[in-house]
């Protein structure tokens, strides 16, 4: 008797930490199955969460009551919020996290989530029924199912490198899936080839700290998750040292025997995370590069060098690493490496994440070409929310452009595809100033609560934190100031008798609540949280007026639907080039066509004029 | 699959010569049904051609092939030179029409295929319209300046300072945890700006002179009824081109000629003499000599010393002359220039005049800034680097957001700046990732 889920999650990486928790959420009987429960939510690179453009994520996903924020502000060891001197839409909060303890607390999380089954086994095949998933076989059992979410990583032939040794695997110590992976080729799926690289690991108790600069962390920690309180977990420093004129040397004379460079690696890798041997090969005239020495948790003594991934032999790495201060004697736990793997193209994916070969199969993370735990994590929960619609016959959940960064990256990766793995920034949002980390919560949990998948408890605390700030908004805009009442707050202000409202005067450089609280003492009663969101938003508000305008211009080219039968082969005036880019992505939108690489200003119009034929022969033909 | 087009492509008929073309997937196939021998792409071949699907002779000629892409529209394309005949121009295209998957290209449909392909960037494609329309050789010179990338190759140039400038902003902004990231960035962009807003405000200033260029340097006749306006504008034109009688006021609208004075293009308008009538037809005209007036480059005001001077015109763009007059000896001392249609005195130093004053209006540097369009692209770009140049306490995260509408300002003249476009740059020019 095959056993029944709604949805199955297949791997238990972030991406199907959060697919599985986001489809349990919204009451759909879900199973995650993976080959070994205690490797769920490992973190298999960088121990850190968060950082420009990620940060936002986690907030987002925390917005959407994910799991990401929450264990994070459970494990973090460092919190740091980037870029705390520039404006609020730049910021982005990071933490340095504790390996292990962010393993458990993942794993505790999705013990307590309602709905979800959680199965040690391995995945063999998809069961299909007229193109569509029906179920799956695993090496214990068959299971029936709605909706399968394929979540795992590198393991497309997986290949690892050093130096000249090469193991086919997926992340370290584990075993490639392949059975799976066939029948995934034999169904067609467009691939890509990528590559990316960990550095070795050190042992802290080995190294030398009294020489080293000390990086620490925030005095006051700023949790990533609008629900935690407080940091409760002990704080931690970095450290910094740093490459040498002899390490160079050492990389140079070997540069030969690096997978990387030796031709053995065809996949590209990202250009924001060269390996050291590439930083050394490309800017030849820097004597020295910084490395930032994390540790990977509070009692385990293994440390990250960030700044030092490679592909060369494990001697090589050893004699590099041991010219850098502080690393004369260190011992090395294990050897850094490059990982090539095949992905697939997320242009064979809709929006929702689901591919548009096989109904009812859904991808989420590396696999779609994109690297980090966090763009994996808020995949996870696109396709875990959806997976579940789907299975309830509901419309997909879209994540827009203008207004949140998971929108962003579902509509860079679907749209435009990929030809490095796939990084967040906060460059990448075109209407940035007002994609905060602040106001995430603002933008998304509404979504959350209509999609159903947010709990009580954030339901609650949202709702009140709406209110306070609300109403602080209409204190803010009653309290009304001529010039020379604001110059005695200490303003300056153009002496010309306008009446100026206390949210108007928060716009400007220097103001603050405290700066008003003078003139207006009851302004004390805005709380903090409340306080510093409404001065963020008075400081960006000309902009954001500007931004509204732009957003409600481009919904128009988002609201044109192209049909999906749309038969791009028989646009007369597209060149062939054109009409093949078009074929090739299917976009949903006339706003999304216009995004796709290479298509012009004019495509769009014409485009634009035959849907509208369309449309208007399909009217015609209803009457 | 895309229809293959075909047109005439040379003008009126009847002529020595009229090449026909033909573009599209179909070409090379036409070309082979055709002709008698066989086509070589870049060689011109004369040759026998039929109509196909008779047989019958349509003419001899000369017929280029040219094999896609590199053709002026990208794709296969031929071209037929046959005898100016409407005949054989009009059997030409019947045999042409009756091809399979063949049809009459629409107007400016090839250029519209060149640039579908990638062949030219629009500032091109508007550079040759105006080439075809040129007129006079400085017309002749602008456009060709245009159809050959002046401005997109300055607006490449923009484009390389602006991702710079964005390349700086980004870094600071998206690697500020990296350790190589650059810091205090605000100034080098600082600079970057300034030297652009400095190439916006000439660019748009040049537009005025393309302007000109484009559409003629504008000279008014002018002044009051019956001094003479009329006829000296016959005189001009070499022809009969105005009404001219005994009584005043006998012009009532605007008369427009246009002469090509060494190359610059002068637009000559004859107005109604100006005075207070009852006449409602006459005020009608004296409303349009005041509207002509005031856009014109250069007004002749017309007087025969019977009536005073307006003092309220405006005196650097006037020269004042004095009609009917038969001798140098006798001009009167409030006229720059006197002269005399009748007899022709004076003509010849006033045409000169004006070519002077024209050729000044239009010298410098060629504008890059030829259209309404592409004007209005820069001055919004314009807009934005002024902002950032006059205000310098803006935060990093404003400056790019300035910078980014500045190029997107810019996107029709030279292609979006994307952001991949964007990271590269700061990927190439910072050691990124710890």
């Amino acid at each position: 008797m095959n056993r029944v889920f709604d949805v199955i999650v297949i791997g238990g990486g972030h991406a199907g930490c959060e697919a599985a928790a986001a489809s349990a959420r919204t009451g759909a009987q879900t199973a995650l199955i993976t080959q070994k429960i205690k490797s769920i939510g490992v973190m298999s690179c960088n121990p850190a969460i968060g950082g420009l453009g990620k940060g936002h994520l986690v907030r987002e996903i925390d917005a959407m009551d994910g799991l990401m924020g929450r264990v994070a502000d459970q494990a973090g060891i460092q919190f740091r919020m980037l870029n705390r001197s520039k404006g609020a839409a730049v910021r982005g909060p990071r933490a340095q996290t504790d390996r292990e303890l962010y393993r458990c607390a993942m794993q505790r999380a999705l013990s307590l989530c309602p709905n979800l089954a959680i199965l040690e086994d391995e995945v063999t095949d998809l069961t299909l029924l007229n193109g569509r998933v029906s179920g799956l076989k695993t090496r214990k059992q068959d299971f029936a199912c709605g909706a399968v979410i394929l979540t795992t990583g590198t393991f497309l032939r997986g290949v690892i490198h050093i130096g000249d040794e090469r193991v086919p695997a997926g992340r370290f110590g584990d075993q490639p899936s392949n059975q799976l992976s066939d029948s995934l080729l034999a169904a067609g799926f467009r691939l890509g080839r990528l590559k990316t690289g960990t550095p070795a690991r050190l042992d802290g108790r080995t190294i030398d700290w009294s020489g080293l600069e000390r990086q620490a962390g925030d005095s006051d920690p700023e949790p990533f998750s609008y629900l935690t309180r407080q940091i409760t977990t002990p704080q931690v420093d970095c450290f910094i040292t740093r490459t040498t004129v002899e390490g160079h040397a050492i990389i140079r004379d070997n540069l030969h025997r690096a997978a990387i460079h030796s031709g053995a690696i065809t996949g590209k890798g990202p250009r924001y995370c060269p390996s050291i041997e590439d930083k050394i090969a490309r800017f030849p005239d820097r004597e020295t590069h910084q490395v930032f020495l994390e540790p990977e948790g509070l009692t385990d003594p293994t440390v990250y060098p960030n700044g030092i991934s490679s592909s060369l032999p494990a001697d090589v790495q050893a004699a590099f690493i041991r010219t850098m201060p502080g690393l004369a004697r260190v011992g090395i736990l294990r050897t850094g490496y490059a990982i090539e793997y095949d992905f697939i193209d997320p242009r064979e994916l809709c929006p929702s994440l689901e591919t548009k070969r096989i109904s009812g199969l859904f991808l989420a993370g590396q696999i779609n070409g994109s690297t980090g735990y966090e763009e994996a994590g808020a995949q996870g929960l696109v396709a875990g929310l959806n997976a579940a619609r789907f299975v309830s016959a509901q419309a997909p959940l879209k994540f827009l452009r203008e207004t949140s960064y998971i929108g962003v990256m579902i509509d860079d990766l679907v749209t435009r595809g990929v030809t490095e793995p796939y990084r967040m920034f906060t460059s990448r949002a075109e209407y940035r100033l007002s994609l905060r980390a602040d106001n995430a919560d603002q933008r998304l949990t509404p979504v959350g609560l209509e999609a159903g998948c947010v709990g009580a408890e954030r339901a609650g605390a949202f709702a009140a934190k709406q209110k306070r700030l609300i109403a602080g908004r209409a204190l803010l805009e009653g309290l009304m100031a001529s010039p020379q009442q604001a110059e005695l707050a200490g303003l300056s202000v153009n002496r010309d008798g306008v009446r100026r409202s206390a949210y108007t005067l928060l716009s400007y450089p220097d103001c603050s609540l405290d700066t008003l609280a003078p003139v207006w003492p009851q302004l004390r009663d805005i709380d903090s949280e409340a306080g510093r969101q409404l001065e963020i938003e008075a400081k960006y508000a000309v902009y954001l007026d500007r931004q509204e305008l732009e957003i409600s211009r481009a919904r128009r080219d988002e609201s044109v639907l192209i049909p999906k039968d749309f038969d791009y082969a028989a646009v007369q005036g597209l060149s062939t080039e054109i009409r093949m880019r078009l074929a090739g992505v299917r976009p949903e939108s006339l706003g999304q066509a216009s995004r796709i690489e290479g298509v012009t200003p004019v495509a769009i119009t014409l485009l634009a004029v035959l849907i509208h034929k369309h449309q208007h022969s399909l009217a015609v033909n209803h009457r | 699959m895309l229809d293959t087009i075909y047109a005439l492509a040379t003008g009126s008929l009847a002529c020595a010569v009229s090449i026909i073309r033909v573009s599209g997937p179909h070409a090379a196939e036409i070309g082979r049904r055709f002709c008698s021998v066989e086509l070589v792409p870049r060689v011109a071949r004369y040759c026998v051609v039929r109509d196909p699907s008779s047989q019958e002779w349509i003419d001899s000629g000369v017929v280029l092939f040219f094999s896609g892409p590199s053709s002026f529209t990208g794709e296969d394309c031929v071209e037929f030179q046959l005898h100016g005949s409407r005949a054989v121009v009009a059997r030409m295209l019947l045999a042409l029409e009756n091809e399979d998957g063949t049809r009459m290209a629409l107007p400016g449909e090839f250029i519209r295929r060149a640039f579908d392909h990638g062949k030219l960037p629009l500032t091109s494609v508007e550079g040759i319209a105006d080439l075809i329309e040129a007129r006079t050789e400085l017309q002749r010179r602008q456009a060709l300046a245009q159809a050959a990338g002046g401005l997109a190759s300055r607006a490449r140039q923009w484009r390389d300072m602006l991702l710079e400038a964005l390349a700086l902003v980004t870094a600071e902004i998206d690697f500020a945890d990296e350790a190589e990231a650059p810091t205090l960035v605000v100034l080098p962009v600082q600079a970057i700006v300034n030297q652009l807003a400095h190439e916006f405000r000439q660019a748009l200033r040049d537009s005025d002179r393309a302007e000109r260029v484009k559409e003629g340097f504008k000279v008014v006749l002018c002044g009051p009824p019956n001094v003479g306006k009329s006829t000296l504008m016959n005189t001009l034109a070499q022809r009969d081109v105005a009404i001219v009688t005994e009584h005043a006021g006998t012009t009532r609208d605007v008369i427009q000629i246009e002469l090509d004075l060494g190359g610059v293009s002068v637009v000559l308008s004859d107005t109604a003499g100006l005075r207070d009538s009852i006449d409602p037809v006459e005020v009608i005209g004296v409303a349009r000599s005041r509207q002509v007036m005031a856009n014109a480059d250069l007004l002749l005001w017309l007087s025969d010393g019977s009536q005073a001077l307006g003092a309220d015109e405006n005196t650097e763009r006037r020269l004042v002359i004095a009609s009917k007059l038969d001798d140098a000896q006798d001009l009167p001392e409030w006229a720059d220039l006197g002269l005399s249609a009748k007899t022709g005195f004076g003509i010849t130093a006033l045409v000169a005049r004006i070519e002077l004053l024209a050729r000044a209006a239009v010298a410098g540097e060629m504008s890059l800034v030829t259209n309404a369009r592409q004007r209005r692209c820069v001055e919004v770009a314009s807009r934005h680097a002024e902002r950032l140049v006059t205000d310098d306490t803006l935060a990093l995260e404003i400056i790019a957001d300035e910078l980014l509408r500045c190029s997107r300002a810019l996107e029709e003249l030279l292609g979006p700046i994307g952001v991949e476009d964007i990271l590269g740059s700061v990927f190439s020019r910072f050691c990124m990732g710890k």
